[in-house]
């Protein structure tokens, strides 16, 4: 018994100064200047030409360089050069190709030119697509089907090379766009704004050759000409736009419109080489300031720097409180700061948040199952960390996405849609009574701001204060926006004729049908909560509850009544919101106008809008608009989320930015306090391996002597 | 014997079949074309031409099991289920729907699976076998009593639970493993030890209880009896006698999940954060990608089907009185 219990406090003991044993990284990886993340679901894609979610952004935006950025500190967002030397400026020309002046009307305005000049001396990453022999010939774009298929990893084509970026890479990319076999998710939207790109998908669909065995040989987009993207020069090209289309240049800022050099494509094109999935698909070549070195989506992805990166510097102008928040410590500093970042598989919230407490990730988002550990609110609705997490030095970064949940009436419904009064009244009575402060409150942990219209905060067009309330649904008391009493939401109710919530035909409760895409059990208490809200008018609401194919079906084809939906912003511009209330956008007609709402003054003042540059005169059409939207109520507006994310002490430069997917490279950390935490805070806790030893003995002892006596004793 | 499995295979292609179609319809009658279209090419700003292109591209623009537009036999052939059906009985499981090649991810994440499965079945057996014949051996004392109430308790408890449970006291509290993660080569081994630990405590319950119950079958059997009445003692008539004899229907359940070990398990994967095959087919149902979902069931019913034509077999290996004809 004494050795047990010595062996017991030995092995207690010995947890004493030891590196942590749950660290899931090597041994080696421990102070290096690594950054570490996780991904809740494997990227589809990660050719920018298909790539259209958040999850794949965050590893080709680093890797990848469209002309141009948003910068990463500045409020409103705004657009600024990254290969290009400047932002362009569209050139306006008539249908006779006459120049036009800025100012001109854009009734006469037949097509813009963006003439695009990059900055010369960008080398590509380090690839093999680049490699060459002796002979400068490209080593790797002769390989026979046997050597493409022993390719394993593209570590299997170890020479690599480089060569520096032109125009060429930047149009051979907007011919992607419309190659139809890619399936560029807005080829169909630039079919309506590039000049030519419609005839040129055709074009391109006649001139390639047929896949052989499934994979398609390689077609030199280089070989057909187009009229909508022309190289002008080495570093030059020209981007021409069907009449005009200012948010034109946000597109330009994205992905969809970074550089592809053909070398590439060829490379990965090679017959062989897809069946072992070394796509273009899943192995960017890029500018950037990150490569993927490890490219294993069902494990994890790791990006390093660039070794070839044109450099660029941390910003020096910011908004005023950045200062003070440490954001311009850096500035001037040469990007990026880590060397690698490792994004592990996380499928699941609980070991993802018990590993970012362990120090294991360096940032962190808040699932509901932890949300109450960590954040607090105080007597003033403020958001704050809970005493444990400032404890451990961990730091909250909050801001309104650019989005909104909307609670969408179908304006094709004879009873909740159209033109008339009684609808109208209808609406806005709903409006007040589903309650979406109580949502915010109940299904979001607080995590979101009731909208007063279509524009999210951080959009040119929003307006803050009283200026800024919804008065059919709001009135400001207290210098604050509250929601209109349920007697005034009745009295609407009767002025429509449904007075006491009864349909004056049948002399019954109203019954209303709500379409909802959350069928399974977590949504039962939305549900439940929505069918109370409309029960406060003495509305009966059905639920029609059903997965998200089919609500969608239900969207397409108009059937659904009420429905609650989201849209997240592609660019910071009003028209990117209003465009979902725009008559020839409807839904019905295969647009995304869910609501399938259609006002001719309010379509006139969107395209008037639409045109317009940010000033004045903008927002006062916005005004307009917003109010008609309040007035008419296709929407109830529902609210804009916040995001909530932690982040650890030793991570800096970390500042929300809802627009720009490329911010890796200005991230900062400080390894050796991270190092000296993790080991804090994971010492291994030995003595209950000694205690179940303990028990498994002492558990024994009785069984031994049973045994004993059993086996001395005579047969009974 | 060479007969026997030979028409064993025969058999399992009706049922291949059958699984097949079972598979195709189930998937259909919730996911269509359109709406796999759209999963892979988004919800934003998707038209119906990028739709169709879509559908053509990957074989979906034909009618699911019967063109009535096409003459003859053509009408049966000329369908999203024959031409997605017939590559998959020469193993050929093509791409998915996002366009990654199902043969190489399955040849990629089978290990992992395989890296859990396989310690958790040994060292469960083992210590299953073990603990049920202590029970034997110490049958109608309060031993036997407390662990029948233990393991009755064991099997109640959701095996979710002891997946957190597992992560959050070892991973958690006791720092002694990381809660999840994986590795390739050895550097998994740190990786393995919770998982695997949670799939044989998890086990334990149930694995036990079963084998108790094939002990007992034995232990009152004349041979038992004639062992102790030559005055063996009773752990070598446990361990060296009724073992064996009991050794067979456990065996020929073991042989039977052999195959499947490679399947991989949904749950466990999925919070460890292991790259196995259960997460991959969760992953394709949640991504609706019928490619990989039809090549996994078809996988899962050859190995399947393949573990009881093993079971068959091992039958007359561990019993010479079987013969299979």
């Amino acid at each position: 018994m004494r050795r047990a219990l010595a062996a017991i406090a030995l092995l207690a003991l010995g947890g004493c100064g030891e590196p942590p044993w749950n660290n899931p990284y090597p041994d080696e990886q421990a102070g290096d200047n690594v950054l570490y993340g996780a991904f809740g679901e494997r990227p589809k894609h990660l050719d920018p030409v298909r790539s259209y979610s958040a999850n794949e952004y965050a590893f080709i935006a680093q890797i990848y360089e469209p002309p141009l950025q948003y910068h990463f500190l500045k409020r409103p967002y705004q657009l600024i050069p990254l290969t290009a030397e400047a932002v362009p400026v569209p050139a306006y020309y008539d249908a006779d190709g006459n120049a036009l002046p800025a100012d001109a009307d854009p009734a006469q305005i037949a097509f813009s030119e963006y003439l695009v000049r990059i900055r010369p001396g960008i080398l590509y990453q380090p690839h093999p697509a680049f490699a060459r022999d002796e002979r400068g010939e490209l080593l790797y774009h002769g390989l026979d089907r046997a050597r493409a298929e022993a390719v394993d990893t593209l570590a299997d084509l170890p020479e690599t090379g480089t060569r520096e970026l032109t125009a060429e890479d930047y149009v051979y990319q907007i011919k992607r766009l419309a190659t139809p076999w890619l399936h560029s998710p807005i080829s169909g939207l630039m079919g309506k704004h590039i000049v030519g790109f419609e005839a040129l998908s055709e074009r391109i669909s006649e001139l390639a050759p047929a896949p052989v065995d499934g994979e398609r040989p390689f077609f030199d987009l280089r070989t057909v000409p187009f009229e909508g993207a022309e190289v002008v020069d080495r570093y030059s090209y020209v981007i021409r736009i069907n009449n005009r289309y200012p948010q034109f240049q946000y597109w330009l800022a994205m992905p969809f419109f970074a550089p592809m050099p053909w070398e590439a494509e060829a490379l990965y094109a090679q017959p062989g080489m897809k069946q072992s999935n070394i796509t273009l698909d899943w192995y960017p070549v890029g500018t950037g300031a990150f490569m993927l070195a490890e490219n294993n989506p069902n494990l994890r992805m790791v990006l390093e720097r660039n070794p070839n990166f044109h450099g660029e510097r941390y910003p020096s102008e910011g908004m005023p409180e950045d200062a003070a928040a440490g954001l311009l410590k850096d500035a001037g500093e040469p990007l990026p700061f880590v060397e690698r970042a490792v994004y592990s598989l996380e499928k699941e919230s609980i070991p993802y948040w018990n590993k970012f407490l362990q120090g294991y990730y360096d940032s962190s988002g808040i699932s509901s199952d932890a949300f109450d550990q960590a954040i607090q609110f105080d007597a003033a609705g403020e958001a704050g960390l809970t005493e444990d997490m400032r404890e451990k030095g961990i730091d909250l970064a909050t801001a309104v996405d650019t989005s909104i949940w909307y609670m969408g009436f179908n304006m094709v419904d004879p009873v909740l849609g159209g033109d008339s009064e009684r609808a109208r009244l209808l609406r806005r009575a709903i409006s007040i009574a589903v309650d979406f402060e109580e949502y915010i409150s109940i299904f979001a942990n607080g995590r979101g701001v009731a909208a007063q219209g279509p524009l999210p905060p951080g959009i040119f067009g929003h307006r803050e204060g009283e200026a800024g309330i919804n008065p059919f649904v709001y009135e400001w008391h207290g210098g604050k926006p509250v929601r209109r009493g349920l007697d005034e939401a009745k009295v609407l109710m009767e002025q429509a004729g449904y007075r006491d919530g009864r349909d004056p035909e049948t002399g019954r409760p109203l019954t209303i049908y709500y379409e909802a895409m959350d069928a399974g059990p977590d949504g039962k208490a939305r549900l439940n909560w929505m069918r109370k809200q409309f029960a406060k008018l003495g509305i009966e609401l059905v639920v029609r509850a059903t997965d998200y194919n089919r609500f969608q079906e239900k969207m397409r084809e108009g059937t659904g009544q009420v429905f609650m939906w989201g849209w997240n912003a592609d660019y910071p511009d009003p028209e990117n919101f209003f465009f979902l209330l725009y008559g020839p956008n409807k839904k019905i007609d295969g647009g995304e106008n869910a609501a399938n709402y259609g006002n001719p003054v309010f379509d006139a003042l969107f395209e008037q809008m639409k045109n317009m540059d940010d000033g004045p005169q903008r927002q006062a059409i916005i005004d307009q608009m917003t109010e008609i939207l309040r007035r008419d109520a296709p929407w109830s507006f529902g609210f804009y989320p916040k995001s909530f994310s932690l982040h650890h002490q030793w991570l800096y430069n970390v500042k929300p930015n809802l627009m720009a997917n490329n911010t890796l490279k200005y991230r900062r950390l400080d390894p050796s306090v991270r190092e000296v935490l993790r080991e804090q805070w994971n010492p291994p806790v030995l003595w209950p391996l000694g205690a179940l030893v303990l028990v498994l003995a002492l558990g024994a002892l009785p069984a031994i002597v049973i045994a004993r006596r059993r086996e001395r004793s005579s047969a009974r | 014997m060479s007969a026997y499995i030979i028409r064993r295979l025969l058999y399992a292609l009706p049922i291949l079949i059958g699984v097949n179609l079972i598979t195709f319809v189930l998937f259909f009658v919730v996911n269509s074309p359109d709406d796999m279209a759209r999963m892979q090419l988004g919800d934003k700003r998707v038209t119906q031409e990028a739709i169709d292109t879509w559908k053509a591209e990957h074989g979906y623009d034909l009618p699911l099991l019967l063109n009535e537009e096409a003459r003859g036999l053509d009408k049966l052939t000329e369908t999203i289920f024959f031409q997605k059906s017939l590559k998959l009985f020469a193993f050929d499981f093509g791409s998915s729907d996002s366009g990654r090649d199902i043969g190489y991810d399955i040849s990629q994440r089978m290990w992992p699976s395989l890296a859990i499965a396989l310690p958790v079945l040994l060292v469960g057996l083992s210590i299953n076998i073990s603990y049920a014949l202590m029970i034997i051996f110490f049958r109608a004392t309060y031993i036997d009593w407390g662990s029948v109430v233990l393991l009755v308790a064991m099997m109640s408890i959701s095996g979710l639970f002891y997946i957190i449970g597992g992560q959050f006291l070892i991973g958690k509290l006791f720092h002694l493993v990381p809660i999840s993660g994986y590795d390739t080569g050895f550097d998994a081994t740190k990786f393995l030890i919770l998982p695997v630990l949670v799939g044989v405590v998890g086990g334990i319950g149930s694995g036990t209880r079963l084998y108790r119950t094939f002990f007992l079958e034995e232990v009152n059997r004349d041979y038992v009896r004639t062992a102790r009445a030559k005055g063996m003692r009773e752990r070598v008539v446990l361990f060296r006698h009724v073992l064996k004899n009991a050794m067979i229907p456990i065996l020929t359940g073991v042989v039977a999940v052999l195959p499947l070990l490679f399947m991989g398990a949904l749950i466990t994967e999925s919070f460890f954060g292991v790259p196995g095959l259960g997460s991959y087919t969760i992953d394709a149902i949640n991504r609706q990608d019928f490619s990989i979902v039809r090549a996994m069931v078809f996988l899962g019913s050859v190995l399947y089907i393949l573990g009881l034509i093993m079971t068959d077999v091992s039958y007359t290996l561990v019993d010479p009185r079987v013969r299979l004809s």
